[in-house]
């Protein structure tokens, strides 16, 4: 393909190089999976709300989810290739069901935080500070 | 008629595949196409809810995400993966959020901004974990090229099979043939307790209490000059509705 | 089609996939703006006879055929307003998601054998899935509209439908057993033939888990008496107070949509789908394989019955609408969680052991038995040792670690009472 003649790096190439008539590869989902998790990390560091912390959290959960089930996938490999087979999926699951549980506590201690402080800054729980 | 009609299409759409040109590619793959699609919907809403201040926008902003990657786990194969992730993620999980959301954006809390110092920290700090994952991405041959495997679509039985302890679902190439594929049960049987757990401690600690002394919320509101905008009064009545009030 | 467009056509073929796509997306548009077009025209109709009185009458004739056309162009022609101190961005997407939620749903749905968007292994459970995304849009719409009455209404409609959500899909659960898959098609093929084939009338706790449905599907598309989000006599018009023109005609739109497809759900899950009550097919002799012309021909009639169905359904809540008196929310939250969750969960648990009580059927021979086991998965490589050892009263030994995998055990000598059907 010509693009190969455009100097682009051999890493670029794979990703790039067809992507409209290529198939798509496992790399392809961890680029996603990466995105998402990166996004997630300075969400979770960055926000002083703290529903935008929880929302850093859902973030960095779906971005390791977008991975497994990358890694379990049956058409994402070539023929024969090494895969998680159906315990990818299963795993997601429960990541599913895990952030869903850990979701309702969160809120659910925010929603105090807020009643007992009148702001949901974090930045304001500071009442043990030494 | 019809004839004239069809005969008349045949130098139109000739027409039609002149205007739109050479195109670069023989043939469109389709599952390529929408997985970019899905993949920047679901990357750039990301983003999204870094870069914005506005608390409830960044909540409209994740939903997007969410939903753009269960159609991800759709295109990977993993449909029982995806409802799951539509039905329970964004439509129980994520509406939980937005509720939380919407109690609580009331005027000075709706955006909160961080100092700049802390954004570039941040900034630093996210490159440099992006950089190590694409590395990381990038470095194994096998996940760079693949050969489309033409295999017959999963089903959800095997995965309903393999919570109630039962593998019935051939083993993945790969896999040594001594192994010992262990069921689900017991997780599935943890997460249904560790469940139950969490809505009987979440209904405990939302609970409405008896107070002697007003909320700190309350106070804050009361403290407010006689010009109470909508939302101070929105958000007044919006928690004494899911609290059920002081005392 | 798309082989049409590039063959006879020769368009490239990813013009003439694209095409195919669009059309095939345009038609199930249609289903819901046609369909909106004429439930409007017959809520009107049929409010004003309970209400003992006319309704439209002079738009297009006697019986005002051509009012949904007039009011779809005057909300055409409303000025686009937007409160002051609204979102910009939120109040402009939300009645566009509640839309989507609605229309995405029908992907799945299918209307005859093969007539379907997309025919998904998870279709029941992707069809309830979206289904519950449709509260984005209220929650936003009550939000970006700045004011406290939509607020108000929003949040309760978001509360309903989600916590409606569990006794759904608790209903929905029972015919996926029956059937032992939750693909749509193989759902409503499983009840063909006659009358008695329906899930309906498999066995009275199905029976009542269908009222259960229809009062779960009618709280979850705010339909009343469960319709406080909208409620004209006390919050002017709940969330979308402060929509006007054609941003107010989406989420109509959405409304009809849902009530559509609970009911075109209903009818696959319970009444046969388009399995008429009288198997005309066989009757006839046609089959699948007399030939492309009396296929498509039968599958056309099972489209036309299960159109029938869901319209039937939606008159349904249209008479329940104007028949009973609204639900306070308390009440709507109690109907759900003391009575709803409760009597779906026991139905549930009755319709799992009349399976295990009779699991040909209870008069064998007249009518398919439900519930034969799921696309032979038992009989794979692991499966029927493993399934037979699972449910068997003796200990199954250990094989010795020769390096023979599981799969290629001997079955064991004993079986057990046949919970799990292989074949009829």
């Amino acid at each position: 393909m010509s693009l190969l003649a455009t100097g682009l790096s051999p890493v670029a190439v794979p990703l790039f190089a067809g992507l409209l008539d290529a198939p798509v590869g496992v790399a392809h989902y961890l680029v996603v999976g990466a995105i998402l998790f990166t996004s997630g990390v300075v969400c979770m560091a960055l926000k002083r709300n703290a529903l935008g912390v929880l929302m850093g959290i859902e973030l960095v959960l779906n971005g390791a989810n977008v991975n497994f089930v990358a890694f379990s996938s049956p058409y994402l490999r070539g023929e024969g290739a090494a895969s998680l087979g159906l315990d990818g999926q299963l795993i997601a699951l429960f990541v599913i069901l895990l952030a869903a549980a850990e979701a309702a506590v969160a809120l659910a201690i925010t929603l105090n935080f807020y009643n007992n402080h009148a702001t949901v800054d974090i930045d304001r729980a500071d009442d043990l500070k030494g | 008629m019809m004839s004239i009609m069809l005969a008349s299409i045949v130098p139109m759409s000739g027409m039609l595949a002149a205007l739109v040109g050479p195109w670069p590619v023989a043939a469109v793959n389709w599952h390529s196409v929408l997985f970019l699609l899905f993949a920047a919907v679901a990357c750039a809403c990301a983003v999204a809810v870094v870069l914005a201040d506005n608390v409830v926008r960044m909540a409209f902003y994740l939903v997007l995400s969410l939903a753009a990657t269960a159609g991800l786990f759709f295109l990977a194969g993993a449909e029982f993966v995806g409802a799951m992730q539509l039905m329970i993620y964004v439509g129980g999980t994520l509406v939980l959020l937005v509720f939380g959301v919407m109690l609580t954006a009331q005027s000075p809390f709706v955006a909160i901004k961080t100092s700049t110092s802390d954004r570039v920290l941040a900034g630093l700090v996210g490159a440099a974990l992006l950089a190590v994952l694409l590395q990381a991405a990038f470095r194994v041959e096998p996940w760079r090229r693949p050969a489309m495997a033409a295999v017959a679509a999963p089903a959800a039985t095997p995965i309903g099979m393999a919570l109630l302890g039962v593998r019935v679902d051939e083993p993945a190439a790969g896999t040594p043939p001594a192994a010992v594929r262990s069921g689900y049960l017991l997780p599935f049987e943890i997460v249904s307790v560790h469940l139950l757990v969490v809505l009987v401690g979440a209904a405990y600690l939302a609970r409405a209490k008896r107070r002697r002394t007003p909320r700190a919320i309350d106070v804050a509101a009361s403290s407010v000059g006689p010009v109470v905008t909508a939302r101070e009064a929105v958000r007044s009545s919006a928690s004494a509705l899911v609290s059920g009030g002081q005392r | 089609m798309a082989d049409f467009l590039i063959n006879t056509v020769g368009l490239p073929e990813w013009l003439a996939w694209t095409i195919t796509a669009f059309v095939a997306a345009g038609l199930i548009l249609n289903v819901i703006a046609g369909g909106a077009l004429v439930f409007i025209w017959a809520e009107r109709k049929i409010a004003a006879r309970i209400q003992d009185r006319l309704g439209p009458t002079r738009t297009g004739g006697r019986f005002g055929w051509l009012q949904s056309l007039a009011d779809g162009i005057k909300l055409l022609a409303k000025e686009d307003l937007m409160p002051e101190g609204a979102d910009g961005m939120l109040f402009r997407l939300a009645p566009y998601i509640s839309f989507c939620a609605s229309f995405c749903a029908f992907i799945a749905l299918p209307f005859a054998f093969d007539f379907v968007g997309q025919r998904l292994n998870v279709g029941v459970f992707f069809v309830v899935a979206v289904l519950g995304l449709e509260v984005f849009g209220v929650i936003l719409a009550g939000y970006a509209s700045a004011s406290k009455w939509s607020l108000f209404g929003a949040m309760r409609e978001a509360a309903q439908v989600v916590s409606y959500e569990v006794p759904l899909g608790m209903c929905v659960v029972v015919p996926v057993m029956l059937a032992g898959s939750m693909d749509l098609v193989t759902i409503a093929e499983k009840q063909s033939g006659w009358l008695s084939n329906w899930y309906l009338f498999h066995d009275p706790f199905t029976f009542v888990i269908f009222w259960v449905y229809v009062t779960c599907a009618v709280a979850s598309v705010n339909r009343a008496p469960f319709d406080l989000a909208e409620a004209e006599s006390e919050l002017v018009a709940g969330f979308h107070t402060e929509y006007s023109g054609l941003r107010w005609s989406f989420f109509f739109m959405a409304e009809y949509g849902s009530m559509f497809l609970v009911s075109a759900l209903a009818a696959l899950l319970f009444l046969g789908g388009w399995n008429g009550p009288i198997p005309l097919a066989t009757l006839l002799g046609l089959s699948e394989g007399t030939g492309d012309t009396a296929n498509y021909f039968v599958r056309l009639i099972g489209c036309g019955n299960l159109l029938l169905k869901a319209t039937l359904g939606v008159l349904l809540m249209m008479w329940v609408r104007w028949t009973l008196p609204r639900l306070r929310i308390d009440q709507v939250m109690a109907t759900c969680l003391k009575y709803c969750t409760p009597i779906a969960a026991a139905m549930f648990a009755g319709a799992m052991l009349w399976q295990l009580a009779f699991p040909g059927g209870v008069v064998r021979g007249m009518s398919r038995p439900a519930g034969e086991i799921r696309e032979g998965w038992l009989e794979g490589p692991g499966g029927l040792a493993v399934g037979r050892g699972l449910f068997q009263s003796k200990p199954v030994a250990v094989p010795p670690a020769t390096g023979v995998p599981v799969g290629e055990r001997q079955p064991p000598a004993v079986e057990s009472p046949a919970v799990v059907q292989v074949g009829s």
